[in-house]
């Protein structure tokens, strides 16, 4: 699981620099925010001197799947302290939910479940913190021929394949890739909010005639 | 001024959404199209964020097929970041 986010979060730290923002800004935004999909995002937004308010709305729409992990994570946490369900929700990354998800599928009634989110999210941040750093001071340092930055598309790939279940969720993605590709043309990302929508769209109709 | 409430709207609207289900009353029932539609947002969203770097012209497109392939298989970030970049430089140095 470390080997995942650790070259995922040096590159998310590059990229933010590369993009032109300070290195400190991009080291604040991966402690306050701690998504680095957004992050990249909303690094080339201001750098590029976007309105405030359109790279908040490009970080709702690309985080808009935090909403279901946590729809999910209420099924076994409903009942924790209010303290560590805040906790949980601070530290819910792809990763982690990933990981401690996978964990619970196979052992449903383990006690343990709270130490275990814990646990797990605690060393992703950390290892994903220390990674981003990593990124941030290597900067611009990085060879351009290398072309290191094709590597944040190919964690998402990694990242969305496993949630291809069914032919829903597969009409779900490909309709998504046309839009965002089709709507190219529109101004500061907003492509993903269209995309998003035609997405969620098309597979809740395939879902409702499956 | 504006960098600092850019950041903060940035990290409140992430937590909000990471806190949503969580910190609602635990008999709370959620909405049914709401509960139908969170299935398909990451598929959807994941897939636009990578879906312009890779859908183009070149080699990316052939380096993105075999990164899939790789996912696909063996469900690992890892492996499919190294085996993308490696069929990136393949593909780049074939043309």
């Amino acid at each position: 699981m470390l080997l995942g986010i650790v070259p995922f979060g040096v590159i998310t730290g590059v990229a933010m620099v590369a993009s032109g923002i300070p290195p400190l800004v991009a080291m604040l935004m991966s402690l306050v925010v701690f998504a680095g999909a957004s992050m990249v995002a909303s690094a080339q937004l201001l750098a590029s001197n976007a309105p405030a308010l359109l790279i908040i709305l490009t970080t709702l729409i690309i985080n808009l799947r935090f909403m279901m992990y946590s729809a999910s994570l209420r099924l076994h946490f409903a009942h924790a302290p209010l303290k560590h369900r805040l906790a949980i929700a601070y530290l819910t990354a792809d990763n982690v939910y990933g990981l401690v998800l996978g964990r619970f599928a196979e052992h449903p009634e383990d006690p343990g479940k709270l130490e275990y989110f814990m646990g797990a999210g605690l060393v992703v941040w950390a290892a994903w913190q220390v990674a981003v750093l990593g990124g941030v001071l290597i900067g611009a340092g990085v060879p351009a021929q290398w072309r290191l930055e094709f590597a944040a598309p190919l964690a998402f790939i990694a990242i969305s394949i496993p949630f291809l279940r069914d032919r829903a969720t597969i009409a779900a993605a490909l309709a998504a890739g046309a839009a965002v590709v089709l709507a190219s043309d529109l101004p500061f990302r907003l492509e993903i909010v269209a995309a998003a929508v035609t997405g969620i769209a098309v597979g809740l109709f395939v879902g409702k005639r499956q | 001024m504006t960098l600092w409430l850019t950041l903060l709207g940035m990290a409140g609207v992430t937590f909000a959404l990471r806190a949503a289900f969580l910190v609602l009353p635990p008999g709370m029932e959620l909405p049914a199209l709401l509960k139908r539609a969170v299935r398909y947002v990451p598929p959807a969203v994941l897939t636009a964020i990578w879906a312009p770097e890779v859908l183009v012209q070149n080699e990316q497109l052939p380096a993105g097929a075999v990164a899939i392939a790789v996912a696909w298989r063996w469900r690992m970030t890892f492996a499919t970041i190294v085996a993308g970049l490696l069929a990136l430089h393949f593909f780049a140095w074939l043309t």
